[in-house]
């Protein structure tokens, strides 16, 4: 007679028992490894802001300093760093402006018209989707530097990479969730194609272009390769090419390579923790279709 | 045959009351493709047939081709990224699949600060991180030999011997990359209905039978997305290598993307680094259509 209550009990006692301790053994193994893949960063963070004699200490300090405006101040002298912001800062914005243009515009004409040679065109950029970027380095090279004569501008650096075939894979996703019937009454009230373009379909894509154009000016802004390969003058580097620079000598300063690696870094941190939905979005939204 | 004809006279009619429009909006990406992506890929093809060093004449020769089959270097570059490759990206496929499901647990607290940990190296340029990782692995001054002595073990000369080398280059690619790869597989994951876990623990199953008889089948697709991007992206490894090792020591983590540049742009050989490229594409294309054979049977 008391048996039932008493077996019962212990039954759901130890269903939560059980979820409580797979809740702790998962904590256990995610903590230390969370902390393993912070601490990089921290790293960067807390060296930014120490001489270089207390970074190669014997005992290497875990937090804050004040000569943050010291290194700052090496790094400028190194490689004018200042300026190398200015030309990272442009060339990502100019080049994520430009970006979101062409690829919403030609992203809306995929989805949401039926043209002549439109499967032909979208095979195209289809099949040249998962070339790597290698194979059109050199020719791109030879047309940028060579024929059109722009080594150490900012169109060097931007405009091969407009011809971004995954932003255009990207809209054209996007663009397919707004109704056709929606377009096709603004065509019946008499509004121009371009109209339509602007005021009706872009606003109701517009959480897709912020995460695309968060992941563009993110892109842009890290990019090393074809902007090493194209900036040659110390004042048209970019951040990441003059640290490069940097990284490369043996008589260096590492906490001016902090500093700047710090600023390059850490306004997107921030940038991550207030917008991680749209990151992740963005980052998801090529991947998975629904 | 007349509802065969309908279509097409209502595709005509649309098409003569919009008749510019969607031209209008592709041109602008269109010249841009054209001119910096489609022509190059092609240009690059027939630059890998030139000889392209200095004084040579001849004005289409396989003379690119011949040497890469027997150029002692390339073959180290292939070496060395195929190890990469190898070991770097089944690595961070499981860990990113682990993190996934951890991270998509219920039983998890304080879900968005695990995954800012995890997910916050993607923001990092390769460039950064790669300075990072050069100081951590130094071996008189760097952190990781400090922690390794700290606790009582031996210090490693990382950055100068040729497994260590390559380890780091590996762990370094780890970090960077698995939480990017664990955010496409937690979308796929999302992408799993609900019911079909109840239904499986109703059945009795346990969590480990749910992760290898459902998780894992109905993730295939996702993991295939990942596991193709991994390869194109390692098989163009560069700023790593070059920043963190340079290719060294002695040639040990030289990839073929640190070969391609050094032919490319401090050699100014065009030829030759063209028909580097067009192998890196060629075993891209083929790595893709085995994984396409081997787990994308219906995706």
């Amino acid at each position: 007679m008391t048996a039932t209550p008493r077996s019962t009990a212990p039954a759901v006692v130890s269903e939560t028992a059980r979820r409580r301790s797979s809740s702790v053994w998962l904590h256990l193994a995610l903590l230390p490894l969370a902390l393993i893949f912070l601490a990089p960063l921290w790293i960067m963070a807390v060296f930014s802001t120490h001489p270089e004699t207390v970074i190669f200490s014997p005992n290497p300090p875990l937090w804050f300093g004040g000569a943050f405006m010291e290194n700052f101040r090496g790094l400028q002298a190194d490689t004018n760093f200042m300026r190398t912001m200015l030309n990272s800062t442009v060339i990502a914005s100019l080049y994520t402006v430009f970006s979101m243009v062409l690829t919403s515009m030609g992203g809306y004409a995929f989805a949401k018209f039926e043209f002549p040679g439109k499967n032909w065109l979208f095979g195209l950029i289809l099949a040249t989707l998962t070339i790597p970027a290698f194979v059109t380095i050199i020719p791109q090279f030879i047309l940028v530097a060579r024929d059109l004569k722009l080594s150490n501008t900012y169109w060097a650096v931007i405009l091969p990479t407009l011809a971004n075939t995954i932003g255009i894979f990207y809209m054209r996703q996007a663009f397919q969730t707004v109704p056709t019937d929606l377009l096709n009454a603004a065509r019946i009230d008499g509004a121009s194609e371009a109209r339509i373009f602007w005021q009706i379909a872009l606003p109701i894509v517009r959480p897709a272009l912020a995460a695309l154009a968060i992941l563009l000016f993110l892109a842009s802004w890290n990019d090393y390769l074809w902007p090493l390969i194209v900036l040659t003058q110390k004042d048209s580097y970019t951040m990441p090419v003059a640290l490069g620079t940097l990284v490369g000598l043996t008589r260096v300063s590492w906490g001016g390579i902090m500093v700047g690696t710090a600023i390059s870094t850490i306004p997107f941190l921030v940038l991550f923790l207030s917008l991680q939905r749209h990151f992740v979005a963005g980052i998801a939204g090529g991947a998975v279709k629904d | 045959m007349t509802t065969k004809a309908a279509p097409s006279s209502r595709r005509a009619g649309r098409w003569a009351r919009t008749p510019k429009a969607p031209y209008f909006f592709i041109l602008p990406y269109l010249l841009i493709f054209l001119t910096f992506w489609a022509w190059p890929i092609i240009s690059s093809f027939l630059m890998s047939f030139k000889d392209s060093r200095l004084g040579a004449s001849a004005p289409y020769a396989l003379s690119n081709w011949s040497r890469l089959v027997e150029d002692e270097f390339f073959r180290t570059a292939l070496r060395n990224t195929f190890v990469i490759l190898l070991i770097q990206v089944p690595l961070m496929l499981s860990l990113a699949t682990v993190l996934a499901v951890a991270l998509n647990s219920k039983l998890l607290k304080a879900a968005g600060w695990f995954r800012f940990a995890f997910f916050a190296p993607l923001v990092v340029g390769t460039v950064a991180y790669s300075a990072v990782f050069r100081l951590l692995f130094n071996t008189d001054f760097g952190m990781v030999n400090r922690a390794l002595t700290g606790i009582g073990l031996p210090a490693v000369d990382w950055l100068n011997q040729s497994g260590p080398a390559m380890s780091v280059i590996i762990m370094a690619l780890l970090w960077r990359w698995t939480g990017y790869n664990a955010i496409i597989l937690l979308a796929g994951l999302q992408g799993i209905s609900e019911d079909v876990y109840e239904a499986a623990s109703i059945d009795g199953a346990t969590p480990a039978q749910q992760f290898w008889k459902i998780t894992l089948p109905l993730l295939r697709p996702t993991l295939l997305f990942c596991l193709v991007l991994s390869v194109i992206g390692t098989l163009q490894l560069f700023t790593e290598p070059a920043l963190i090792t340079n290719s060294g020591p002695g040639n040990a983590t030289m990839t073929l993307g640190t070969y391609l540049y050094q032919q490319g742009f401090r050699s100014f050989n065009f030829g030759y680094a063209s028909a580097i490229a067009y192998t890196v594409a060629a075993i891209a294309a083929v790595f893709s259509i085995i994984q396409l054979r081997l787990f994308g049977r219906d995706s």
